[in-house]
């Protein structure tokens, strides 16, 4: 009787640590993003400030991010960032589906190598060759215009989006074979597998694809800034944020960089929060048994 | 070479299983005047289309050649002889520019020609191998596809032909050209003073590399720390976020732990915000006045006038990344070793409890070496992704603070932030490229070392 009650009320102790630890560092880990949040509403302006809590509040901020002149247009940057998010979304999806279906369904003679060449180009650091696509653009003609540069950054974003394909590639191989074999002795060949079959069972795998390659154009930015140089107008949303820290601009529109990161967030956490599921979904496995 | 190995069979082949060699060995004169007219085979067995796009990609191939393909290929053995000059226009009376040779386009246009050949030369092989695949089926009488069948079986026996064929063209154009353009760059002398248009650059050889390595240089001297430094931090930052992040999902997995789903919301709500917004939050929070100085000054820890230099003195600054590090990597590791915990057999965690292990023996003894099975692969990604981890270092601290001895590097620069600052900030881009080819080197020979093993683990069929 005795044990048993010491028992308990040691659970009750590690239990009440276990949870105060945890609420510390959920404390740690929530407080950077509280701090953008009280940033972005901070009525003093200028740029760092000793304190955490801000003397005063406001909406300015925010307001200040949708009605732009000059050079700062965050409407414009808006624009792009979903237009190129769409349109490389759309062409990576298309891609990395074809490329793992084929790397993990079909057998040919090339499949080994590909799937060798695909790792060892993994493994160059991937601004490396920055310089050069700049150039390669620049011949095609793509830098010519703002317009087009947004076209160059959809090209660059999907090509380099399909040789991703290991999560895809992994979730195909764990589909049972006997369905494909069981469609080929009824005579369907190989694209009508794919498209009829294969595809409908990959919901989750596309979904989690389409959502991925939607939030890349959103947080990159080195990429974008080599390709988009001064062009403010045609800028995507992160180098355009970032641009507000620069010193020219800092002093003034520092809070509005942080409005501008908040309003940014809330549709990236909201998609996130909704791929982590096909992310766990996608990585176990479709069909078991 | 194919041929060889392959002669000691009988001739009639199982078709579409031969290589170049075979076919040309094997072929009759018309197969083998296929390598010289494209097409020729299959134009003469009636399947006139295919033969005529063979002949027509020849034609174009070789159209290119004469127009700019030579004088490209000669350009890239020399890398530009003209350089741009100043000419007195006495008309005008003033100095005008004479445009002369580019080095970098004449690099890439080479490059470009290469690939182009490669191209060629795989029509070459696959016009012989088609050639000599209608004569098969000839001989032994079977029916010899027409252009129909052709355009049919991409959607059949040759389908990753059809869905490859674009993904192979953009990741050649934008990932496999450039790189091998950025490789040859290493063994020329294009930096700072060599500037094209107004400068040529031309081949080393392996000066650069000799350069890089070369004892009390100043490039070796910056080359050995940054080295160092990249290897100890992506062994801790790997590390730390793994054991870490896997400790805090079995804490909140655990059976007495309330609101597991909230706990989580906390944590993977970091990973949704963007990472360079959190990092350059980080970077204001830990700034020699920002809010984390000024809260050690108010609870008294620091003097008033004093400041902790967390991300401006060398040392500090390394501690400070990479706990800053395990903010960012801790939720993820979270996020996906929770499903795979919950897969560990239940049996395993009675047994020892009935042996009489406490928390931490199940821990050292179970938990990790189970997770370490299931997740090395993962793991390995994690490490080559640290050594690549440009975000981090380049937002907290831009590679700072600067340092006197090295050469265009800070202490916190990792091999990649030093590359970036070589090529885009000091336009060095040979010593870029060599650095880009070292850190491949690293990582495929420790890539190599560690897939070996998981695949050897993998045999063993599961964990036992």
């Amino acid at each position: 009787m005795k044990t048993k009650k010491t028992g308990r009320t040691k659970k009750i102790i590690t239990n009440s640590i276990v949870h105060i630890g945890l609420a510390i560092l959920g404390f740690i880990w929530v407080l950077p993003i509280a701090f953008v949040i009280l940033t972005s509403f901070r009525a003093e302006g200028g740029t760092y400030k000793s304190y955490i809590m801000p003397r005063g509040y406001t909406l300015d901020n925010y307001k200040n991010l949708f009605d732009q002149y000059g050079s700062l247009v965050f409407t414009k940057w808006l624009t792009n960032t979903m237009l190129v998010a769409i349109a490389s979304c759309i062409l990576a999806t298309f891609f990395v589906l074809s490329v793992s279906y084929v790397l993990s369904r079909l057998r040919f003679r090339m499949r080994k190598k590909l799937l060798n060449i695909a790792l060892i180009l993994g493994m160059f650091p991937s601004f490396m060759s920055m310089i050069a696509v700049y150039y390669i653009l620049k011949g095609f003609g793509f830098l010519e215009s703002g317009q087009l540069k947004l076209v160059a950054l959809v090209l660059v974003y999907s090509c380099g989006a399909s040789l991703g394909f290991y999560i895809a590639k992994g979730f195909f191989d764990t589909l049972p074979r006997t369905i494909d074999e069981a469609a080929y002795i009824d005579g369907a060949s190989k694209w009508k597998v794919f498209t009829k079959i294969t595809i409908p069972l990959s919901k989750p795998i596309i979904v989690n694809t389409l959502l991925t390659s939607f939030m890349a154009p959103w947080v990159d930015y080195i990429f974008a800034k080599v390709i988009l140089g001064q062009d403010r107008a045609y800028y995507t949303i992160a180098i355009g944020l970032w641009t507000m820290l620069e010193k020219e601009f800092a002093e003034y529109y520092y809070t509005t960089f942080f409005a501008g990161c908040v309003i940014i967030s809330i549709p990236i956490v909201i998609l996130f929060l909704f791929t982590q599921r096909f992310y766990v979904e996608g990585t176990a496995g479709a069909v078991k048994g | 070479m194919a041929g060889k190995k392959q002669k000691r069979f009988s001739k009639p082949m199982f078709l579409g299983e031969y290589g170049f060699g075979t076919a040309f060995v094997h072929g009759n004169v018309i197969t083998k005047l296929s390598a010289i007219i494209f097409g020729l085979g299959n134009i003469l067995h009636k399947q006139i289309m295919r033969g005529l796009l063979y002949l027509a990609l020849e034609a174009g191939y070789f159209i290119y050649m004469t127009s700019i393909g030579i004088k490209a290929l000669q350009d890239l053995t020399t890398l530009g002889t003209k350089t741009q000059e100043e000419v007195f226009n006495e008309a005008k009376g003033i100095y005008e520019y004479v445009v002369g040779d580019n080095s970098m386009l004449c690099l890439l246009y080479g490059v470009v020609t290469l690939f182009v050949t490669a191209v060629f030369i795989a029509a070459l092989t696959s016009s012989v191998k088609s050639a000599y695949d209608s004569q098969l089926r000839k001989e032994l009488g079977k029916s010899i596809p027409n252009f129909v069948d052709d355009i049919k079986s991409l959607t059949n026996s040759k389908l990753q032909a059809t869905l490859l064929a674009v993904p192979i063209i953009g990741v050649i154009a934008f990932t496999v050209v450039p790189l091998v353009f950025n490789i040859f760059i290493a063994f020329t002398n294009y930096d700072r003073d060599h500037q094209p248009p107004g400068n040529l650059f031309d081949w080393v050889g392996f000066d650069n590399f000799v350069a890089m390595f070369k004892t009390g240089g100043v490039l070796s001297n910056t080359f050995w720390p940054v080295f160092q430094w990249t290897i100890i931090w992506a062994v801790f930052a790997t590390f730390t976020c793994y054991i870490l992040g896997m400790l805090l999902a079995i804490v909140i997995n655990r059976e007495g732990t309330r609101f597991k789903g909230f706990w989580r919301f906390l944590f993977v709500l970091s990973i949704a915000v963007p990472q360079f917004v959190s990092l350059l939050t980080m970077r204001t929070i830990f700034n020699t006045n920002g809010p984390m100085n000024s809260l050690l000054r108010t609870l008294g820890v620091i003097d008033v006038t004093q400041s902790v230099p967390f991300l401006t003195d060398g040392s500090i600054a390394k501690i400070t990344i990479i706990c800053i590090n395990i903010w960012i990597g801790v939720p993820f590791t979270m996020l996906s070793t929770t499903g795979i915990l919950n897969n560990i057999p239940k049996d395993l965690y009675e047994a020892a409890k009935v042996d009489g292990a406490n928390a931490l023996v199940t821990f050292f003894k179970i938990t990790l070496p189970y997770m370490l099975f299931i997740t090395s692969p993962s793991l390995i990604t994690a490490f080559v992704g640290n050594i690549n981890n440009f975000n981090v270092i380049y937002l907290l601290t831009g590679g700072g603070p600067e340092s006197i001895e090295y050469y265009y590097a800070g202490k916190t620069d990792l091999l990649v932030t030093w590359l970036y600052k070589l090529t885009i900030t000091n336009k060095d881009y040979n010593l870029g490229s060599v650095i880009g080819i070292i850190v491949f080197v690293i990582l495929a020979t420790f890539s190599l070392l560690t897939y070996r093993r998981t695949a050897s683990y993998k045999d063993e069929e599961g964990f036992q």
